[in-house]
């Protein structure tokens, strides 16, 4: 069975502005738009605008001159879409499995299914029934294969059925060559050659077709795969929707809290039913969810994020210790609730022989979990290198417990300093030649006699990247008189063109 | 307390005669002081590189197991504005890869992040470096880590850039700047590997000094031919008078 959701976005908006069909809000023309490169897109339109002339796809000001008092709102791709993964989860009260037709579509099995609803007919009705209660504006069909039925869906008539024993070919053959869930390019191609129906494909010849298309292996631009899938010659696989439980755990409180320690004990028991539910899993949480319902109705949320997987409830209580200050009990909080939003698998751990060494001190995940909760997300980091020549752009902050990213290796005779600045710091140099050697420079309000130089590495910008006056750097590695190392450099060169005399620049230091 | 268990003022007299003289390599023969402070100046990078060299030093000797443990390297806000935050590239090919580095905006974060480290069973060692002499940085605190140093066995090597000498707990405290380096063989004209003047103020087990330390690839190595100070420890011993260094 395909049902389609001819209008999914201008009803999910409907629900939002809490209007019915035609009404408040709805009576006014609207378009639904999402900004692009060459401005606003039109992506649905209502009734009222559409009878003013006003169409999917084209550009909000051409839209506007055809109708000047077209009200907008911004489109939400991603949320329709996460709303078709629930409604295909929901939709599996018709079938065994479903799967999601994206943007708007859904797929469900009811394979030996309809007996239960009376016949295919009353299946049907359930249907829609159903959609009308959500106000969801829908269409369906049900037929031997998943082609055929959103065929049937999107082009046929209302409620059609096709049985096991029809002749599909027939019955689907007057219905346009869209429904074969072609790219735009092949439909063009197949319009120009005077092929509009299914009827005419078939009528052509399976030679002629694959000759046409013998380079075409993606089944969206080959019309005879297609039409393969459509009357079950060849097989389609689907992807099924599978609705994953997170572990929940809440307690109902009799008695409103109003008071800090009896929260902490309410958290430490939930963090203890959280560690019970998630080794029964054989999974470690990522990521807690920790609602706070109170008794006005308010919602409290608390969240936290994990270095790696973990199971122990007093890590946990630890860590939501210093994000439950900011709580605002007011009248008293009446629901607790712990979420494990995001898991990962944790296997069963052989406790350790010696028991002195599982007491002693934390594990390095705990450790820099704590330090994450106290300091914030982007203090604990780890350097990991990228592809860059610019020093300051060749490493990036990767957080700590995450694998390192592949690269290319460095280049072992290129001497790079033990610390970077964040920001180099300009000197004063003097030079004998302006292209020459540093012979002595000023920094921070000291001056450094070069006793020893090592250069120039020169590093070129990066054309693809930055403008194109971007100056070169020219590096040299020096040393002064007291022994200190440095890492400067000279930005551009003075016949570059592409302004005066180069600045220097201090960026590293040497151990 | 038992009073009859601590070391006799004569004891400790003796102690800065008897008490090895510190040398590279020296962690391995047990001698190992947990906590070390090293002093040096913001407008370099030699606090930082000689503290990783003395990290190395001492597991290059086998003392720090073998496995590849992460280290922890904090800095707070102003030692990260004046000296720069670690380049992986720089860093010696053993650790470039282990480091996780706490960018802490307060001193107090930082010694917060410096304790969580060395409370961790599961880290080589915490290097830690703090700019001028804020408020926190006071005795207390350095007791505190130096405690949870020697309970859970964890070397700290604290920086103080700009810093004066004030009251510590560090079992080591060198004061440190850069020397000239040894002349390239390819190129006498570039500068070397990295080498520093180091001066060991204030140990509690052995006799201060003065050395020239230079990093020689593989380990940490100490320049014979400039014996800088006479050894203190038998000078303040003959004195009856060195039990301040040994304290």
């Amino acid at each position: 069975m395909a049902i389609w959701l001819a209008r999914l976005a201008l009803d999910r908006w409907r629900h939002f502005e809490k209007c019915k069909v035609g009404e408040g809000a709805d009576s006014q023309p609207l378009a639904l738009i999402t900004e692009t490169a060459h401005g606003p897109r039109v992506d649905a339109v209502n009734d009222a605008g559409r009878e003013e002339g006003a169409a999917p796809g084209m550009m909000l000001a051409d839209a506007r001159t055809l109708c000047p008092q077209l009200q907008v709102a911004v489109s939400d791709p991603a949320g329709d879409l996460a709303f078709l993964e629930r409604l295909a989860v929901w939709a599996q009260r018709w079938g065994p499995w479903s799967a999601v037709d994206a943007p708007d579509g859904l797929l469900v099995d009811v394979t030996a299914v309809a007996h239960l609803f009376g016949g295919e007919q009353r299946l049907l009705e359930d249907v829609h029934a159903r959609f009308e209660q959500q106000g969801l504006a829908m269409r369906a069909a049900i037929a031997p294969t998943a082609g055929a039925a959103w065929a049937l869906a999107h082009y046929g008539s209302e409620r059609t059925i096709l049985g096991a024993d029809d002749d599909g070919l027939v019955r689907l053959s007057a219905l346009p060559v869209a429904s074969l869930r072609l790219d735009s390019d092949v439909l063009l191609v197949l319009r120009r050659l005077g092929l509009k129906r299914l009827g005419d494909l078939a009528e052509l010849g399976r030679d002629a077709v694959q000759r046409r298309f013998r380079n075409r292996r993606s089944p969206s631009a080959n019309p005879l795969v297609r039409m393969d899938q459509l009357l079950g010659r060849v097989p389609e696989p689907l992807l099924p929707v599978i609705a994953t439980e997170m572990p929940l755990v809440q307690r109902r409180l009799m008695e409103p809290i109003r008071h800090r320690p009896l929260l902490d004990h309410v958290v430490a028991d939930l963090a203890g039913d959280m560690a019970r539910a998630l080794e029964g899993r054989g999974e470690g949480a990522r990521r807690l969810e920790l609602g706070l319902w109170r008794v006005d109705g308010d919602v409290a949320l608390r969240q936290l994020e994990l270095a790696a997987p973990t199971r122990d409830a007093e890590h946990i209580v630890r860590l939501f210790a210093t994000r439950l200050d900011s709580v605002d009990a007011g009248f008293g909080i009446e629901m607790v609730r712990l979420r494990a939003a995001w898991s990962e698998p944790l296997d069963l751990a052989q406790a350790d022989l010696e028991a002195a060494a599982e007491s002693h001190g934390t594990s390095l995940a705990a450790c820099i979990d704590r330090l994450t909760v106290r300091l914030g997300e982007t203090a604990v980091r780890r350097p990991v290198p990228r592809g860059s020549h610019l020093p300051e752009r060749s490493q990036a902050w990767a957080p700590p417990l995450e694998p390192e990213p592949s690269s290319q290796e460095q280049f072992a005779f290129h001497s790079r300093p033990l610390k970077i600045l964040d920001h180099p710091e300009q000197i004063a140099v003097l030079y004998a030649s302006p292209d020459g050697y540093p012979k002595r420079f000023r920094w921070r309000g000291a001056v450094h006699e070069v006793t020893r130089v090592e250069g120039p590495e020169r590093i070129a910008p990066e054309w693809w990247r930055e403008r194109g006056n971007a100056r070169l750097r020219d590096y040299y590695r020096i040393e002064d008189g007291e022994g200190r190392r440095y890492w400067i450099y000279r930005a551009g060169l003075a016949d570059d063109g592409r302004g005066g005399m180069p600045d220097w620049f201090l960026q590293g230091m040497f151990a | 307390m038992d009073m009859s268990t601590l070391p006799k003022a004569a004891q400790l007299a003796v102690l800065g005669r008897h008490a090895p003289r510190w040398r590279p390599g020296l962690a391995r023969k047990g001698v190992r002081a947990l906590h070390s402070e090293v002093f040096a100046s913001a407008d370099e990078a030699s606090g930082a590189g000689f503290a990783l060299a003395l990290a190395l030093d001492e597991m290059d000797n086998g003392v720090t197991a073998l496995e590849e443990k992460p280290f922890l390297w904090v800095q707070d806000a102003q030692s990260m504005r004046l000296t720069g935050r670690p380049c992986r590239a720089g860093l010696s090919d053993s650790l470039r890869h282990r480091v996780v580095h706490v960018a802490a905006r307060k001193v107090e974060d930082a010694l917060f992040a410096l304790e969580e480290g060395l409370r961790c069973r599961d880290l080589a060692f915490v290097l830690g470096e703090i700019a001028g002499d804020p408020k926190a940085m006071s005795f207390t605190a350095s007791r505190r880590l130096s405690l949870a140093s020697e309970q859970h066995g964890v070397p700290l090597f604290l920086v103080r850039h700009d810093a004066a000498r004030n009251l510590s707990a560090a079992r080591l405290r060198w004061q440190v700047r850069s020397a000239a380096s040894n002349r390239p063989c390819w190129n006498p004209d570039a500068p070397g590997r990295a080498a520093w003047q180091a001066e060991l103020f204030r140990a509690r087990d052995h006799a201060p000094g003065e050395w020239t330390l230079r990093d020689d690839g593989e380990s940490l190595a100490a320049d014979p031919s400039q014996p800088r100070t006479p050894d203190h420890g038998d000078l303040a011993g003959a004195a009856g008078a060195g039990s301040l260094a040994a304290l």
